[in-house]
């Protein structure tokens, strides 16, 4: 039966969908994560400690609150409203960014704080400071970062909540994976659920694999 | 010139504890200035204050010319290599003060120290002397007036340790000041001409090598030159 599930195209256009849309919220997520978390990693302003203890609450953000809070924005009579983006991917991908964002950013903060301890005295000697320091510690630590986007990646592409809100779970525009599967097990449909979840921990197991390799070759290479 | 150096009732207090008691020094163009002392006498954070990684608790460091931070670098105890080519890293301390060229004179400052043959190599794979050597070149490509050198060779194999010192004196011998701070005696007189001797965050002494070590004139500095001197 798993055959037939396998074979059937719309199921391939639901796993291309999921990925597009948790990939782009990653990669978004990421640009703007990444250099966030180093500036409060190296930055020292007033209310430093208030922000960090707010961006690792943000982590545990309930993806449903998050999908109402887009939704409001997006709907018609929201101030977002005239773009008209609710119920399209790019809804789906920008709700995935709130939820992705804080995970890549406060685990990038702990990491570039770790590592600006042993590298701050070196660069201050060089006459490095403010953004420069920080994106030189990013860059130099950016195979460990890796484990912050995988953490990102996790969330976007097991989330439920947040899509089924913005994305409104339409079958051919904006149904993903996980929607489906909660669809399908509330219908009774077990074994296409079942498949489906199947393909998704395949994929994320598949993903996670990569990256390692990839960080595993670099740290070989670089030290 | 940014020398000579003065330093005023320097006063450094961490934790609760003084680690540096006012002390005032001045320091010349010229010869090479040894800080000798026990561990915990105060010689990384003074030297610290003075290039100004730390702010004192009172007292002022008073360079000679506006402009100071540019002309003096410093090499650590443990050199701390960026993920990138032994190049690289010498050139990004060169592209950060604005050096056209960081390429190539980058290339020059790794020949000084004679690590071309690694310029590719990713500098954290190196051994701990390539990479103070490597963190003498990143020093050096600066053209400073001024190096401090903490403790350069305390993690080195005594062949490391000669080759570090073979460039510590061409750096001399080429005209930068070299400030250090070791626990040895034996360096402090291959690369000395005079010498600091730090007691509990207080200069106890301070004379020129030839005299200090025959002849210390304090008493905790006469203690150290005893204890130290069967390992030296």
């Amino acid at each position: 039966m798993l055959d037939g599930i396998l074979s059937d195209p719309r199921l391939w256009h639901i796993v291309g969908l999921s990925l597009a849309v948790s990939l782009s919220a990653v990669a978004i997520a990421t640009v703007l994560g990444m250099p966030l978390g180093a500036a409060i990693a190296v930055g020292r302003f007033p209310g430093r400690q208030a922000v960090i203890v707010i961006l690792n609450a943000l982590m545990g953000l309930p993806p449903v609150v998050v999908g109402l809070f887009i939704y409001l924005l997006l709907s018609r009579a929201g101030p977002l409203g005239s773009l008209g983006l609710l119920f399209t991917p790019p809804a789906m991908v920008i709700a995935q960014t709130v939820l992705v964002l804080p995970i890549i950013a406060a685990l990038a903060r702990q990491s570039v704080e770790d590592a600006w301890r042993e590298y701050e005295e070196q660069l201050r000697s060089l006459g490095v400071h403010g953004w420069r320091g920080a994106l030189t510690v990013l860059w130099d630590i950016r195979f460990s970062l890796v484990t912050a986007v995988l953490a990102g990646l996790g969330r976007a592409s097991a989330e439920v909540g947040a899509v089924m809100i913005v994305g409104g779970n339409i079958d051919g525009v904006t149904r993903v994976m996980t929607t489906t599967i909660a669809l399908e097990t509330s219908k009774g449909d077990l074994p296409l659920a079942l498949g489906l979840g199947l393909v998704l921990i395949a994929i994320v197991l598949a993903l996670n694999a990569a990256a390692d390799l990839v960080k595993q070759a670099a740290q070989r290479r670089y030290g | 010139m940014i020398l000579p150096l003065r330093i005023e009732e320097l006063t450094f207090v961490a934790g609760g504890r003084t680690l540096i008691d006012r002390v005032s020094l001045e320091l010349e163009a010229g010869p090479s200035t040894i800080i000798l002392g026990a561990n915990g006498a105060g010689k990384s954070v003074l030297m610290r204050l003075m290039h100004g990684l730390l702010a004192p608790t009172s007292g002022r460091v008073l360079w000679n010319a506006e402009g100071a931070r540019r002309c003096q670098a410093m090499v650590f105890q443990r050199p701390v290599m960026l993920r990138r080519s032994a190049l690289a890293n010498v050139a990004y301390g060169l592209k950060v003060s604005g050096s056209p060229q960081a390429e190539r004179m980058a290339m020059d400052a790794l020949e000084e120290v004679g690590l071309t043959h690694v310029a590719r190599h990713p500098a954290r794979v190196l051994s701990g002397g390539e990479q103070q050597r490597l963190a003498l070149a990143r020093a050096w490509a600066l053209h400073p007036e001024v190096l401090f050198l903490d403790e350069p060779t305390a993690n080195l194999d005594p062949g490391a340790t000669r080759e570090i010192e073979t460039v510590i004196k061409a750096f001399d011998a080429a005209g930068t000041k070299i400030i250090m701070s070791t626990h040895s005696l034996g360096q402090a007189r291959r690369l000395g001409d005079e010498v600091i001797f730090l007691h509990q965050g207080r200069v106890a002494e301070r004379a020129p090598v030839e005299r200090f070590f025959p002849q210390p004139a304090s008493p905790e500095a006469a203690a150290f030159v005893k204890g130290e001197l069967p390992w030296a």
